[in-house]
């Protein structure tokens, strides 16, 4: 009965279901304020999309990743505060300077091996913060960046509005799911996942090493620095501390207690965290306080997070299944139920 | 078919493999043996391009790859296994295996976006390579099931398959049968055997002597970064340099 | 000239910080293969100890700084046995962050406890030693000195004593270290131990010409590892040459360069350095 109903979360028909809900969610919130934190909750999601494909599909534990989510909503507030460029061709500067700059940061960070690219990462996370704070004549230092254009919505929808903003937001982690998903399934995305498992077996496998850490760096911060252009229009404010390497520890706690490495594990680990943190107003400052030992607490024991688990423990109750009916029918033709591992 | 040409490789001042030439021909199981620390698994790192040698050429089908990167030549069709196999623990046997025959396709980011009738066909291929590899390996009874919940043995066969799944003309495999018991180290040399009758060429390293004399049909026998000696296993078991390498170490004594 | 001196002198006062507090982390690294982003947090907890005991006990300096070593050792320890020692078996990224979980969580402890002002903490040295016109506080003249007796202390203990030498054969050797039978538990919580002690000593060192705050171990720990990566990690020589060097371009250049910059520069350095040499500047070839 559970098994049935569980394994119901994993048909494709589903993510209907859920697509549904989000458009309704503006419907049913009592107040605008649970709509504004739904939006700023999926626009991390993104950026926990794309810190999922370098560390989760590629396993390189990237510590600069909210250091791309500021220098995404850097370019896009300071282009459009102070060279008054209209949002959209700022938003599209946007993405191509984080690619660009995680173009050239990836292929310096990713010829380090694990910790070196761990700890190489969290000082270039720490540059851009100094240059964010300390650069006064471009980014205005600590006080920083203020009027920030809102999306144009072409005299059709006000985006300054929380609930147009929500949809807009809505629609690009759509697409952003969309795309994961479809990697994930892919040849390129299995790629990613042999270098996980170790450079040595992926390059016996006849895998280019370079070029494929590369594109899953590039692809990873284009998807921070999409969130981060995201971000800079809802809030129309920023400052340096946007780019403080806490972010990255955030998306770091989202990531895993979703479920690393799996494709619906960042929405339902950064939609719990960020509904309970905002339940527990508290909680707030000290977040911390539990963010902390549940991080050690699910490396230790559930390192594949909720989305992972799950998944594991429906795989080998409908495979036991299946394999029992074989058994008993004591015919070869009959193959177990395979559980999408994609869900 | 693999031709090495005064391979040395120095690690600091110290030879890990000293001036090896040797010729392994096709469709043939060659072992290569040796005391620990006798640069059997430099050698292999060496001819997959893990590691460049310091001096000397390796000859792979008539082509000079000394100098080519690993993935490259594994592309022209050297496959190889390691000692131990890292694979994805919680993704069943065949997701593991599709990966393996990535180097034959070509499809990238852009295939992805726009779902290309190439990557649709690639990733069919892929799958029925993987399908077919594990077949051959006699696995197929397991393709669903988690690598976490699968025995040792069959592991070791799951790393078989992903190489196979390359579509390799050579296999270099390091101590296939370490760690399994002498049952299931019977069936591994079946299936090396079964190799060989496909046509593959197989290199192995290997402790197991029983099990290298039934299916070798060239030894190379290794001792201290140098071969001391070369030939079928009979010609190698008589040979007094190596009767030697092997009394004069405690390891492998019982082997 | 003066101002050459005068500079040098903050130099070897900030490498002296750094080599004790990199020395821990690349203790640990050697060790365990553990890049603990936790130290940080330990360096930061040992300050405040240290501020606890002499403010709210009214403990003497000295004992202050035993104390707080005593308690971050215990830490370092507990760290040990129920975070690090699960998780000896997982795969490289669970210790990162957990580690990481870790840093998280002493921090915003220790912000609960005593907020996130910053604080001043006196030591008993607030006089000035003046050499022929070269002005050096005492509090800097001990931080040198303790520093030296620290790593000289260190390098006795792990030469000259049989738990030093198996920690040291341990760090070169890990599975003939376990052939020959030695302890690894107790190895690792020795090094771990020894690690809290000396970030505690380090921070209390400090900390009177510096401000006490949750978030001081950032800086510092980001440092730290760029020390040992400069110096090959694992190693300890390379911990106290790696401080020295970056103490020394963050004193010069936050003078000759830009003080609002000068905590880039070891960054910089860094990148600089990991960009033209993947492997570390004192490591030899690849492994």
């Amino acid at each position: 009965m559970w098994l049935k109903l569980a394994a119901l979360l994993t048909r494709p028909a589903t993510k209907y279901v859920f697509i549904a809900l989000a458009l309704v969610f503006p419907l049913v919130a009592q107040n605008e304020y649970q709509i504004y934190v739904m939006a700023s909750a999926f626009v991390w999601a993104i950026a926990v999309y794309g810190l999922n494909i370098i560390t989760g599909y590629c396993g390189q534990l990237n510590l600069a990743h909210g250091g791309f989510f500021a220098l995404g909503a850097y370019t896009l507030g300071l282009l459009t505060a102070d060279y008054s460029w209209s949002y959209w061709p700022a938003f599209v500067a946007a993405l191509a300077m984080t690619a660009v700059v995680g173009f050239f940061v990836g292929i310096v960070s990713l010829r380090l091996k694990e910790h070196y690219f761990a700890i190489f990462t969290l000082c270039v996370g720490f540059i851009m913060y100094m240059l964010m704070d300390k650069w006064e004549e471009l980014t205005h230092g600590p006080v920083g960046v203020r009027n920030i254009a809102p999306p144009n919505g072409f005299g059709l929808v006000d985006f300054t509005e929380t609930t147009p903003i929500y949809y807009l937001v809505l629609v690009f982690l759509m697409l952003t799911m969309w795309f994961i998903g479809r990697l994930s399934r892919s040849l390129l995305g299995r790629t990613f996942t042999a270098i996980r498992n170790g450079d040595e077996l992926a390059q016996s496998l006849g895998i280019n090493l370079m070029r494929n850490k590369v594109l899953a760096f590039v692809l990873s911060t284009t998807f921070a620095g999409l969130a981060g252009a995201l971000y800079a229009g809802m809030v129309r404010f920023i400052g340096p501390e946007d780019a403080n390497v806490l972010h990255t520890f955030d998306m770091i706690t989202y990531l895993l207690v979703g479920g690393i490495g799996t494709l619906s594990g960042p929405l339902v680990g950064t939609i719990g965290i960020v509904w309970l943190t905002q339940s527990l107003q508290f909680m707030e400052e000290y977040r911390m306080i539990l963010f902390g030992p549940l991080l050690v607490f699910l490396v230790i024991f559930f390192p594949r997070g909720i989305v992972g688990s799950f998944l594991s423990w429906l795989h080998r109750r409908t495979q036991g299944k299946a394999e029992a009916a074989a058994k008993a029918q004591q015919s070869r033709d009959t193959t177990g139920r395979r559980v999408n591992n994609n869900a | 078919m693999l031709r090495i040409e005064n391979l040395t490789k120095m690690f600091g001042g110290l030879a890990a493999v000293k001036d090896i030439s040797v010729e392994f021909e096709a469709n043939q199981v060659n072992a290569i043996i040796g005391p620990n620390g006798a640069g059997k698994s430099t050698f292999f790192n060496l001819v997959a391009g893990s590691h460049k040698p310091s001096s000397g050429r390796i000859i792979f089908d008539g082509e000079d790859i000394t100098t080519l990167r690993c993935d490259h030549i594994a592309q022209r069709g050297v496959g190889r296994t390691f000692q131990t196999t890292n694979l994805f623990e919680q993704a069943s046997v065949l997701d593991n295996l599709i990966v393996g025959h990535r180097l034959r396709t070509r499809s990238g980011l852009w295939d992805v976006l726009v779902n290309s009738r190439r990557l649709q066909q690639e990733e069919k291929l892929s799958r029925e390579k993987a399908r077919e590899a594990l077949d051959f390996v006699g696995l197929s009874h397991v393709e669903n099931r988690f690598i976490a919940d699968i025995t040792q043995e069959e592991r070791k066969r799951v790393a078989f398959a992903l190489a196979m799944a390359t579509d390799p003309k050579i296999l270099l495999l390091d101590e296939p049968a370490a760690g399994v018991n002498p049952e299931e180290t019977d069936g591994l040399a079946q299936l090396i055997r079964k190799m060989k009758d496909h046509g593959l060429t197989v290199c192995l390293i290997e402790h197991k002597m029983d099990m290298i004399m039934g299916i070798a049909d060239k030894i190379m026998v290794l001792d201290h970064g140098e071969k001391i000696a070369e030939g079928a296993p009979e010609q190698v078991r008589e040979d007094p340099a190596v009767i030697e390498a092997y009394l004069g170490s405690d390891d492998d004594a019982a082997a | 000239m003066n101002i050459l001196l005068q500079n040098l002198i903050n130099g070897l006062t900030l490498g002296s910080i750094y080599s004790l507090v990199a020395l821990g982390l690349t203790l640990v690294y050697g060790i365990l293969h553990i890049p603990n982003f936790a130290h940080g947090a330990l360096y930061m907890v040992g300050a405040f100890m240290t501020y606890f005991f002499m403010v709210d006990l009214g403990a003497h300096y000295w004992i202050a700084m035993l104390g707080s070593g005593a308690v971050v050792a215990a830490l370092g320890v507990l760290c040990e046995r129920l975070v690090f020692h699960p998780l000896r078996h997982s795969p490289p990224i669970h210790d990162k962050i957990a580690a990481i979980g870790i840093l998280l969580f002493l921090e915003a402890l220790v912000q609960m406890l005593w907020g996130a002002d910053f604080r001043r903490m006196s030591s008993p040295f607030t006089g000035v030693m003046n050499i022929q016109g070269l002005i050096i506080p005492e509090q800097r003249a001990l931080i040198i000195a303790g520093a030296a007796v620290l790593v000289v202390g260190l390098q006795l203990f792990l030469r000259r004593t049989m738990t030093g030498s198996t920690i040291l054969a341990m760090a070169q050797n890990r599975e003939g270290a376990f052939l020959v039978g030695i302890d690894a538990n107790r190895v690792a919580m020795m090094t771990f131990a020894i690690s809290g002690m000396l970030a505690a000593f380090a921070a209390t060192l400090y900390a009177p010409i510096n401000l006490v705050y949750p978030a001081m171990g950032h800086l510092v720990i980001m440092k730290a590892f760029v020390i040992i990566i400069i110096g090959g990690m694992g190693s300890i020589p390379g911990a106290v040459i790696g401080g020295m060097i970056i103490g020394f371009t963050e004193a010069l250049g936050g003078f000759y360069l830009s003080n609002d910059y000068k905590d880039v520069i070891a960054f910089a350095l860094l990148v600089v350095i990991l960009s033209i040499r993947p492997q570390g500047l004192f490591t030899k070839g690849a492994h």
